[in-house]
């Protein structure tokens, strides 16, 4: 489990995060949703240890943060899977060399094996014949996929994806959703989503954290964001109407 | 005062930089690397610049001592020393840090602004001594090389100035260069040149590694690094001359 408690993060005296305390449950797929803006980045980056919040404390299955040497640290970032929110794919290597590059840092195996996983996890986010072509070369949508496909390769026990299928056609968005919360049941891990994509958030928020002036205004799961009274999630998730409508008929049929 | 803390920060970064690398054979492939970038693709325009900076030299030298009474080898012999003593190591190192010092700014300050450089730190690599310590040791093991090759291109550069314009006697020229011949001065040559090489990829290293912001950014500590490197080969020369045959 990850706890954060009271994490609070500031910029040149301007708070982001203003004391937000929650948990991240083992083998659930969590969100956190809110505004462009919010603080969704600043937060993973605070749990990756890339930002240093001025306090609060966060724990990964009992380890605590501030208590790491660099060591340590480095130890826990290598159970860590990450996808940025740009991708972040080393545009000097191949789609192949980016997904392999974590094994060859840190797992001891034949070449070959490690070419077999990296065929896996391809497969795994449906990309075919890419092995050998630069990141510059494929569209966006499908460096979102290598950058899942990067994050996985190790077996990670965390998985943090920052808005994975932003800029993703439906189809393929549902696909990466359906894929991050298989991975997330298969192996049990850690898995935090950062999105605005509403339709990710009913299929696959089990839990669901609503940032909103630096704090986390409302959390649950996506069924009882049907049901919320609370005005600022209903303002922010129901702002489009096909939204408002499928609302509208889940409450009605509910009733 | 921020002079100060960005010295203090070089060096800090220095220490994160000269950690063990975290797998040897990652780190071998990374430096062949950066011997090719940093390097062989320097060669061809330090062979061009030394070949034609000797020949001016050689020419300048020439004229300046246009006088019966100072023997015609002088000529050789002075432009050698010119060439071994500053134009190879100093003058070539300053083309260096335009060439190479641009590139290590706005390869690691674009990996810096897409995050390629959080996406390391968040696998678990030192990033530093991930990007940085296979330059600073290819640059070490290569650019002395590169200098040993400018000198020599240098001096046969003068060589064909002399033949080509009729200012000197390729014999005496032959001769000059031959003359009193100190490998004390290929050392000094070659010490200055290792200290230049650390240079020439550690500041820029810092200025790419700390950008903020986005792509204009990364233009603009380019720039800046460039600027620096320059600087502060030029002042070193100073100091390193003054050290070491002062
Ligand atoms: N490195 C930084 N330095 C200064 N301010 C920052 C930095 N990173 C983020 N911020 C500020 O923190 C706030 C939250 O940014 P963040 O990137 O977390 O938003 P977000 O919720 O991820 O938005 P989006 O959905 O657009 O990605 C913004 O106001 C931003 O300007
Ligand atoms: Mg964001």
């Amino acid at each position: 489990m990850i706890e954060i408690e009271n994490l609070y993060k500031e910029f040149d005296g301007v708070p982001v995060l203003k004391g937000i305390s929650t948990t991240f449950e083992k083998g659930k797929t969590n969100m956190i949703i809110g505004q462009s803006g919010s603080g969704k980045t600043v937060l993973l980056k605070c749990l990756l240890g890339l930002h240093t919040p001025e306090k609060g404390i966060i724990s990964f299955d009992g380890r605590i943060h501030t208590e790491l040497g660099i060591k340590e640290r480095r130890q826990l970032r290598q159970e860590i899977g990450m996808v940025f929110q740009g991708g972040a794919l080393f545009d000097s290597l191949t789609i192949e060399e980016n997904i392999l590059f974590p094994l060859k840092m840190f797992a001891n195996k034949p070449k070959s094996e490690m070419l077999d996983r990296v065929n896996i996890v391809l497969n795994r986010v449906n990309l075919e014949n890419v092995n050998k072509k630069y990141p510059a070369e494929l569209s966006g949508g499908m460096q979102k996929r290598v950058a899942i496909a990067r994050a996985i390769v190790m077996n990670p026990k965390y998985l943090f994806c920052d808005e994975p299928n932003s800029g993703l056609d439906p189809r393929t968005a549902t696909v990466i959703d359906n894929l991050i919360q298989e991975i997330t049941k298969e192996y049990q891990i850690i898995t935090i989503i950062n999105s605005h994509d509403m339709n990710s958030v009913m299929e696959i928020g089990e839990k669901i954290v609503f940032l909103q002036n630096g704090v986390n205004a409302w959390e649950g799961s996506n069924e009882e964001i049907f049901k919320t009274e609370n005005e600022a999630v209903v303002d922010f998730v129901y702002s489009s109407n096909l939204f408002k409508k499928v609302r509208e008929t889940y409450l009605s049929k509910t009733k | 005062m921020n002079y100060l803390k960005h010295i203090g920060k070089y060096f800090l970064m220095l220490r994160q930089v000269f950690r063990k690398p975290q797998k040897w054979s990652v780190f071998r492939e990374l430096f062949f690397r950066e011997v090719e970038d940093l390097g062989l693709k320097s060669l061809g325009i330090i062979m061009f610049i030394s070949f034609f900076v000797g020949g001016v030299v050689a020419i300048q030298t020439a004229m300046n001592i246009d006088s019966p009474f100072i023997p015609k080898y002088l000529i050789g012999f002075a432009t050698k020393r010119g060439i071994i003593l500053e134009f190879a190591p100093t003058f070539m190192s300053i083309i260096l840090a335009g060439k190479v010092g641009s590139y290590i700014t706005s390869s690691m300050g674009t990996m810096r602004v897409t995050e390629q450089i959080d996406a390391l730190e968040v696998m678990g690599i030192n990033s530093l001594n991930y990007l940085v310590l296979p330059k600073i040791l290819a640059a070490l093991f290569f650019y002395p090389l590169l200098i040993l090759l400018s000198m020599f291109l240098g001096i046969i550069g003068g060589y064909f100035a002399g033949v080509i314009t009729d200012l000197f006697f390729s014999e005496d020229y032959i001769y000059g260069i031959q003359l009193d011949f100190d490998p004390y001065f290929i050392k000094y040559a070659l010490t200055k040149t290792v200290v230049f090489a650390f240079v020439i990829t550690t500041i820029p290293a810092y200025h790419g590694f700390y950008v903020k912001g986005g792509s204009l950014e990364v233009g603009r500590a380019s720039t800046k690094a460039v600027v620096w490197t320059s600087i502060v080969i030029i002042l070193l020369n100073y100091f390193l001359t003054q050290m070491i045959l002062g």
